[in-house]
């Protein structure tokens, strides 16, 4: 059987009955392919062993660029390209080159990061989803389980390992 | 487990379920608009019609149209401008400071909040603009263009250009901020819908799936952002209050002006978050999600940045006697006496006298009397900015040059054309947007809904 084609489902109307089937389901030896929810579940990262998210580092190292990149702009304008004298004030006095180092530090960071968040999470404009169940954006959480993956376990088994676990319905999705 | 306080009042009333809230607040986006809404939309295109005719008399004429002259350079234009970015800065205060003290309350307003930023923040960037009398050109004076392009560099050591950055950066990042929230609130919207809509509202969730994987992201970018965003907030109005506190002008020199200035955009700020919240809450049927809890809460916002404002105004006064500088410690009893005293005392009145009302809980739980004070407080912190640059200006160091300053109706008419720009943009948001963080709400409904706290 293909990957990433054909899928049971488990439906569950309760986070904390979510977090607790999840553990159960891993526990019995069954592959989860990814839980869908309309909320961020506090948690859920830990019992499907997902790691920390690296984006706090794109952002400092995005916020680094900026802090260089602002700097070195306004001593070249200010210094070396075309040095004037202000109001009798240095060519380049370096605390009037903090605000402006700060802004661009913010915009970068916070830019870069989005950039990266998007381009992780495959995010774009007329981007589209690959929807299991039109209720993970309403009111239920949904536990995808790849039947090629899990294919050493009968579906009727996955099915009943689902059910047991807590899910208010097993359904099956098939995509082309 | 979920724990929850029996002491806490439940943020969402009338036991909502999670299909209720995607209900409740998709309704709004999916039904026809209200008449009310529709009434209040052709209130604020008059408005922005109206006020369009000043603008454009000005753009043509230039800003010889307003009622400036020699001796008072900066009026109506940078006192506008001074509010509305004030008025912008309680979107993220409520959404990325009470974000990091994980205060939940926010989750209903963050939304809307952070609309009115944005808006607040277009509108105040206007004045500048318009100000430098030819902004087709102004690209060169405000942006580090290279020379061989027009002028020279930049002057990095004017907090003018310091703003160009803060502003625009503030802006930006509160924009990317909000529509971060909206991406999976739109792939609500999108899944309950058809045709049309299910095209438009798809494109604009970006491919949204619900992910624990994306969620997780999803959560270390909001904190990431609320972390740069209120240092960022701070320093937004700090450098706003550098154009004056930078300056050798006596009433503007002070050390003081950066933390009161921050605090008084937070005050007014809050003030317009109720005025809008409290329309918003009646005209979409909302109560039960923005509860007199959250009015109370942000009433109580007000009381302490009223007060801090109240004795940034009284230190002000004692440091101008203090000083021994006789121009310094004339413009303030100007202030207080000269011409505009109904100027200063408006303020004092408004700000400092106003808000107090609110230690009361009567007045604080009271939506009539908390709409009231909310547009009393702004009109207070308008004329703060008016009292600030009019009256420090128009008796200046040279009494030949004392003169007054008389707004004309282009200087009004511009006004009311941010008025009506900033109400239309907030009404088409409310009708095409969730007003309502739709999937955070879902995410405190069973700890903080009616049902499990009683």
């Amino acid at each position: 059987m293909e990957r990433d084609k054909n899928f049971i489902l488990g439906v569950y109307d309760d986070e904390d009955v979510l977090l607790d089937a999840i553990t159960k389901v891993r526990q019995s030896g069954v592959k989860i392919h990814e839980v869908y929810s309309p909320f961020p579940v506090h948690g859920i990262d830990d019992v499907l062993g997902y790691k920390r998210s690296k984006l706090p580092i794109a952002a400092f190292l995005f916020g680094m660029l900026g802090t260089s990149l602002a700097l070195l702009m306004q001593f070249y304008m200010m210094k070396w390209d075309w040095p004037m004298i202000i109001g009798g004030k240095d060519y380049a006095g370096f605390p009037v080159f903090v605000p402006v180092t700060f802004e661009l530090t913010v915009l970068l960071a916070a830019f870069g990061m989005v950039g990266v968040f998007f381009v992780s999470s495959n995010l774009k404009p007329w981007g589209q989803a690959r929807i299991f169940d039109l209720r993970v954006t309403d009111d239920k959480h949904v536990m995808a389980i790849d039947l090629a993956v899990n294919s050493g376990m009968e579906e009727e088994k996955l099915a009943e390992v689902l059910k047991s676990s807590g899910a208010s319905e097993v359904n099956k999705k098939s995509f082309e | 487990m979920q724990v929850t306080s029996s002491v806490r009042e439940p943020l969402i009333t009338g036991g909502k379920t999670l299909k209720d809230v995607t209900h409740d607040i998709s309704r709004q986006v999916e039904g026809k608009p209200s008449i009310g809404w529709i009434l209040g939309l052709l209130v604020s295109v008059g408005a922005l019609g109206l006020g369009g005719l000043a603008l454009a008399a000005t753009l043509w004429e230039g800003i010889g149209m307003w009622g400036l002259n020699k001796t008072i350079g900066w009026a109506w234009d940078i006192t506008n401008f001074v509010w509305w970015v004030g008025i912008g800065h309680a979107g993220t205060l409520i959404s990325a400071v009470l974000l990091l003290f994980r205060q939940k309350w926010r989750m209903a307003i963050n939304r809307a909040a952070e609309a009115m930023t944005i808006f607040a923040v277009i509108c105040a960037a206007m004045f500048p603009i318009i100000h430098m009398g030819r902004p087709w050109v102004g690209a060169y004076w405000a942006l580090p263009l290279p020379n061989t392009w027009g002028s020279l560099w930049v002057n990095f050591n004017s907090p003018l250009l310091w703003d160009v950055f803060a502003i625009s950066t503030y802006f930006s990042v509160s924009l990317v901020f909000w529509y971060i929230g909206l991406i999976p609130d739109f792939a609500t919207i999108r899944d309950r819908a058809t045709g049309l809509r299910k095209t438009i509202y798809g494109a604009l969730a970006f491919g949204w799936d619900g992910a624990a994987k994306t969620w997780s992201r999803y959560e270390s970018v909001a904190l990431i952002l609320a972390g740069l965003a209120t240092p960022l907030v701070l320093s937004v109005h700090t450098i706003v209050s550098f154009d004056f506190a930078t300056s050798v002008i006596p009433g503007w020199h002070t050390t003081i002006f950066p933390p009161y200035f921050v605090a008084g955009a937070i005050f007014s700020g809050f003030a317009m978050v109720l005025t809008l919240m409290i329309i918003t809450r009646k005209l979409f049927k909302l109560e039960d999600y923005i509860t007199i809890g959250h009015i109370e809460l942000m009433n109580i916002v007000i009381i302490i940045t009223g007060s801090i404002v109240g004795i940034a105004y009284i230190t002000e006064f004692f440091i101008a006697w203090y000083s021994g500088v006789a121009p310094e410690q004339y413009a303030f009893v100007n202030r207080a006496f000269g011409p505009y005293w109904w100027a200063y005392w408006a303020m004092m009145t408004c700000n400092v006298i106003s808000p107090q009302l609110f230690w009361f809980k009567k007045i604080r739980t009271s939506i009539v009397l908390t709409f009231i004070l909310s547009i009393v407080v702004n009109i207070g912190m308008w004329f703060e900015r008016f009292v600030i640059i009019v009256t420090s200006l128009h008796r200046d160091f040279l009494p030949s040059s004392w003169a007054m300053f008389y707004p004309t109706w282009a200087d009004v008419g511009v006004y009311l054309f941010t008025f009506g720009l900033f109400f239309t943009l907030f009404l088409l948001f409310a009708k095409f947007f969730p007003v309502i963080n739709m999937a955070e709400v879902k995410s405190i409904v069973k700890s903080s809904s009616e049902k499990v706290t009683k």
